[in-house]
This record gives structure tokens, sequence and C-alpha cells, in this order.
């Protein structure tokens, strides 16, 4: 799960991680208003969304004035902001954070996450601050330093102190950038974040370590020994399919093709879009039903793909173990008239009672197109999604 | 011999009381050997106990002691399944297989920190599980499907798995052993270890070999499988159409810093010369043609 820059600076600021202040604003007279209880003479205005690149798509500013503040504050609220990882279609801004404007000397970067390899959480830092993290990593993987940190001890001084001669923080201030990647540490552990990023961490002119920016991603499974965060997720930054997915426990995520796909468990699910690929089709989502797939799920399963204006076939994938075909094919034809399917739909079953299954389906009277195996579903789904596709346009 | 678990297997089901734990008990009882395989059951508030006649003890250590049980399967739920397997770890048991979905990353790289220098292997979390075909199958996969023979399977998925084994039954071929290593990022054995053990295992002929986008555990078997093994090796990874940093399903399927994608995978398997195939129908028919 994501949460918002504001957010997860107010998460790490109870941890004692230094920030600039700021106050989030949800128009622009609350922005004006921010700006002026802030004091100073110079603000940034931030548009508040998930996706990272904000800086370079124009969604971060240096205003010096309160008029600057109200006419940067109303561009940005309702603009579409598009970045590197938002897509072409860019992302509202509904949300702005306005902070004190502060005096940067220097920039760093630090992240952490977890390292499959090691198995342990790592600190990554680099002296290249503000850049694009992935290029420094692609390009001079030499100029990231990590610290794979010992889950029973910690970060300790001694591992963050030599990160901080690593990075290049001057002597005077390194006691506070040791604080600060310590308390980053345990907020991160604490909170069972799966992902915390600070770009840039600013060393300021009056030699003090703060971060300037924060991401923080959590993990899904955790997130029940976590309501304070559950409360902080926000509805407008994500896929409504997604949302209606995951209130009936679906794995969905949209994709840019016409094939739709409902198979039972992930790698099935992902070799399913992989051979529809492979046949010269191309995938509209990734959905797993999961091990327990019911009537009602399949429905709602169908219902979220006949959402997809470019929809031309589905394939349905499955590969009974203990969920048995006969269910599974229940819950198709059920499905079926429910929706009043108007697309092709290409059927393959395999495993327990297969044989139930195939004739409940032909039984039904609907005009399933079966399948023997996962070749001849993608192939039969790849035409028939071409041949719907010539009748419809 | 197989590899990992066989008919002198004795097994304990961790949350044998609840739902699942029951169902799964009771599928695998059936199973082949599995009436002698399965000899006791935990649950802390329930000694004393029995599930269909399987005694339930209420730590590990006594379900250990009481019937010699050397394999734990575990079906705790989330919050409390990462404390089943540090029980089962400090009870000194050969093998813990955790099917349970959905743990804590953090609870895990704890738990695999404790693991350290212990004797105890892991399978899982979030995994079918293993089956020895025809002696015991310990795990939620169908047990009918499979059939004893010489391939090894390994795998991080389980339905995926399961079309994997339908293939080479096809094809006439039965498995020695079939292990779900599971699909969380912080996990216990990996495709290396498995390997490993097939590798020196008497009854596996080829191997299997299927995985998924997201870290790099199946490229840190392939360079092992250049170096060490001397069975045929066939492949293929899920995902090659999945867009970069968006969990798939799994919460280990992700390709996150242009890292762990099916292409880069796929690459460093074919230069370890591993036979790969980018057709997942096509698995059964690949692993046929390197038998002599």
């Amino acid at each position: 799960m994501k949460i918002h820059e504001y957010q997860a600076k107010e998460i790490l600021r109870q941890y004692g991680v230094v920030t600039a202040r700021g106050i989030a604003c949800f128009s622009v007279d609350e922005a004006v208003s921010a700006a002026q209880s802030l004091g100073g003479e110079v603000w940034v205005v931030k548009a508040q969304i998930y996706a990272g690149g904000r800086g370079k798509g124009g969604g971060v500013k240096v205003a010096r004035s309160l008029e600057e503040v109200r006419q940067l504050a109303s561009n940005m609220l309702g603009m579409r902001l598009v970045t590197h990882q938002t897509g072409p279609d860019g992302q509202t801004v509904h949300r702005l954070f306005i902070e004190e404007g502060v005096n940067i000397a220097r920039e760093y970067y630090v992240g952490m996450v977890v390292d499959r390899g090691s198995q342990r959480v790592c600190l990554m830092a680099s002296a290249e601050g503000g850049m694009d993290i992935e290029q420094v990593a692609a390009q001079t993987p030499e100029k990231i330093h990590k610290v794979y940190i010992d889950p029973i001890a910690g970060l300790t001084d001694s591992e963050a102190l030599v990160i901080a001669e690593k990075i290049g923080i001057p002597d005077v201030s390194r006691n506070e950038a040791v604080a600060l990647l310590k308390n980053l540490y345990q907020a991160f552990d604490d909170e069972d974040a799966s992902l915390v990023e600070i770009n840039p961490l600013a060393l300021t002119t009056d030699h003090h370590v703060l971060a300037l920016d924060a991401k923080m991603n959590f993990d899904d499974n955790a997130l029940f020994r976590h309501s304070e965060i559950v409360a902080l997720r926000d509805l407008d930054e994500e896929d409504p399919a997604e949302i209606e997915a995951s209130r009936h426990d679906l794995s969905y995520i949209p994709l840019d093709g016409n094939i739709g796909c409902l198979v039972n468990g992930a790698g099935l699910a992902m070799a399913t879009m992989d051979i529809i690929k492979l046949y010269g089709g191309n995938p509209a989502n990734f959905l797993d039903v999961g091990g327990g797939a019911t009537a009602e799920k399949v429905t709602a399963a169908f219902k979220l793909m006949l959402k997809n204006p470019k929809l031309t076939a589905i394939l349905v994938n499955i590969f009974g173990g203990i969920m048995k075909c006969d269910v599974i094919a229940e819950g198709l034809v059920q499905a079926a008239r429910e929706v009043q399917l108007t697309v092709p739909l290409v059927v393959r079953l395999e495993g327990t009672n297969v044989q139930i299954g195939k004739r409940i389906l032909a039984d039904s009277g609907l005009a399933v197109i079966s399948a023997d195996n996962m070749a001849d579903a993608a192939q039969k789904a790849v035409n028939a999604a071409a041949a719907h596709g010539q009748v419809a346009s | 011999m197989s590899i990992l678990i066989n008919q002198n297997s004795r097994v304990m089901t961790q949350g044998i009381t609840g739902k699942t734990g029951q169902f799964h008990t009771r599928m695998c009882r059936e199973y082949a050997n599995g009436n002698h395989c399965f000899v006791a059951g935990v649950n802390p508030r329930k000694p004393g106990e029995d599930f269909e006649g399987i005694p339930v003890f209420a730590t590990v250590k006594e379900a250990k002691e009481a019937t010699s049980a050397n394999v734990s399967v575990i079906y705790v739920p989330p919050p409390h399944a990462a404390a089943a397997i540090d029980e089962a770890v400090d009870a000194e048991l050969d093998l813990v297989i955790c099917i349970t979905e959905g743990i804590p990353v953090r609870d895990m790289i704890r738990t695999r920190y404790k693991m350290l220098g212990k004797k105890t292997r892991l399978i899982g979390p979030n995994c079918p599980g293993i089956i020895t075909p025809d002696e015991i199958k310990i795990g939620i996969m169908p047990g009918y499907i499979h059939k004893k023979g010489r391939i090894g399977v390994v795998s991080r998925s389980g339905t995926l798995t399961y079309e994997a084994v339908a293939q080479l039954m096809e094809q006439g071929l039965g498995q020695s052993t079939c292990v779900g290593i599971g699909g969380d990022p912080v996990n216990g054995l990996k495709h290396i270890d498995v390997m490993q053990l097939f590798n020196e295992d008497d009854e596996t002929d080829a191997v299997l070999m299927v995985g998924e986008i997201g870290g790099s555990d199946e490229e840190d078997c392939a360079r092992w499988i250049k170096a060490h093994m001397r069975k045929p090796v066939v492949g293929f990874i899920a995902g090659v159409t999945a867009p970069p940093g968006k969990r798939m399903g799994h919460a280990g399927a992700i390709i996150s810093g242009g890292k762990g994608t099916a292409q880069e995978k796929l690459a460093v398997m074919e230069e370890c010369g591993i036979k790969v195939t980018r057709n997942p129908a096509e698995m059964g028919k690949l692993l046929k043609s390197t038998l002599g």
C-alpha cells in the first residue's frame, strides 16, 4: 500500500526523522493560509500524488510570495500530472503540500527496501541525490552504498556513520545524519514498510540534515496490524477496477490488450497472459480468482472485465485442484447469464471433475468455445477476439 | 529415494483444528501412505483432543517426543504462522512446510534470521507443498494428477505446477518429487537448494524448473546448474507480459527497479545451458525431448 508524501513525513516525524515544516491542503485558500501560518518568504508547493517524478512533471514549484502560492496552487489543483510513473493519462491532483523553503547546500539519496537475496532490509545511500536513482544504479552502481541490516541489532551507530561518511556528509553534520538514518530504519521496521525513500535527503546551508521528500510503501500482508495506516488510503489514487476487485478479494491488474483472462493461481494467470501474447493476441488484464473461487466471485470477475470497452474476447483457464471443475463450470454458466456476455468466451478446464464441468458447459446452451489445453485455448481466444473485433468495428 | 519426503516421513499438522488444516490433513491422509505418515496435530488450546484419531498436542516439542514426527506442515493463519515456524525450528524438526499465504515480510525476516545455523529446512511460505507421488503428499495439491516416475519438478507457483505435471503425464512421464517453494519474497528453500537435492537423487533423471518474475533466484540457480548439474534441466518463466511495478498476485512476483524480468531470467538460463521454452504449453514436450 502507498501513501502520500505529507502522510509519510507525519509518520517519520513521530520517529524523530527531521523534515521541513509543511501543511497539507485541499483548496487554494487553504494553501494560502498554510503558507501564511508557516511564515517565511519562500514556500514549496507540492502536488500530492502517489507516483514519483513529480518535480520533472511540474508538480513541485517554488513560490516567493503569497500571491505566487495562490497562483501555483490554483494551477496545480485539478491538473492531470503526467510523470514517468503515471502513464500517459497522468493522475489528477486533489491535494497539495505547502512546505517552508529550505536553503539547500547538497542533496543525497537514501532508500530502504527488503532485499530478497540476503533476506534482510537493505539501506542504500548515494551522494547523487535528487536524481533518478534507478539510472544511477544502472549506470554507476559503485556510487550506491549499501548496508544489509541485522534484524535483531537494527541499524548500528557505526554502520550509519560509515554510510554518512561514504556519501560525503560533512563532519559537522554527521551526528544528525546518523540519527536520521537510525530513526528511518526504526520507522521502516515498526511500521512494516516495504519501501522508504528519501530523495533528496538535504544538507542545509546551516549544516542541518533533513528529509526533503519522503516516500513510504507498506507490506499489504501486515496491514492487519496497522489500522492507522489503512485509514490513510486515498481511493482517488487507485484504479476503480482494482478497488472493485479488492472488494471481491480478486487479484486484478488492468493491461492494455483486448483479451480478458480469468485464471486460478497467480503463476498460471501470468502464463496465460504470456501464451496469449505468444499466439499474437494481447491480454486485457491479469486476474487471479484464487483457490476458493465461488459463482459470486466469478460473476464479479466477469463484470470487471466487461467494463473494459476494448474487450473482444474472454479466456477462462482453470486448473482444478481442490477447487473442482464442475463448481467452476456452474459459476461460469451463472455468471454468463447474469452479465449477458457480449464477447466470445473460450473456456479451458482441466483437473478435478473436468468431465462433469465440460458437460455442464455443453448442456448450458451458452455459446462457449471449449478448448482442450492451454495452446488450443490461446489460439481460439486470439482467433475469436480478432473475428469479434472486426464485427464490432 | 526421492527428495525431502518419502513414505518414512512422519508428519504433524500445525493448525490441525482449523478448517483448512482439517480438510487438507484428511486429503493427505487418504493419499498413498498418508494414513501411516500423518501422526500428530498441534494446537496449544486443544491438547489431549484428537482429529479423526490423530492426537493433538499443545506444542511441537511434545508432538515430536510422543510420535517421533520429523516433519511439520503449517496451516496456521498469517498473524501467527511465523511463530509456528519458529516453534518447529526450535524443536529441531528436519523439515517444515508452511502453506500459509499472507505472512508479513517483517515476520519472515526474523524467522529466517533465527533459522541460521539450525538444522531445519523450510519450504514456503505461500506454497502448495511437496509430493513424492504414490508415497506421500504434504500440502494442498491434487494428488491424483501425479504418478511415480523419474522427473523432478520445482516451482514457485501452485496451479502452474499442476499444469506442468499434467503436461509431463501427457508425455508418459511420472515424477520423483514435486516441490512448490512458494511465491513470497522471503522464504525457505529456493530453486538452487532444491536443484542440488535433485542432482544427488538416484531416482531423478531430469528436472523441470518453473519460475516467475521477481528477484533473482532463477538466475542464481541457473549459474549453479551450469557449474554443477549432471542432469538435464528445462525451464519456463511466467510473466513475460507482466508490467513493471505491479505485484502479479504473489507478493514476490514483481518487477522492481528494472530487475527480475522474465526476459532477463530466460536469457541467463539459456546462457547456462538450460533448455527453456517461452510457451507454457510446451514444458512437458521440451522435457521429453531432453531424455535419450
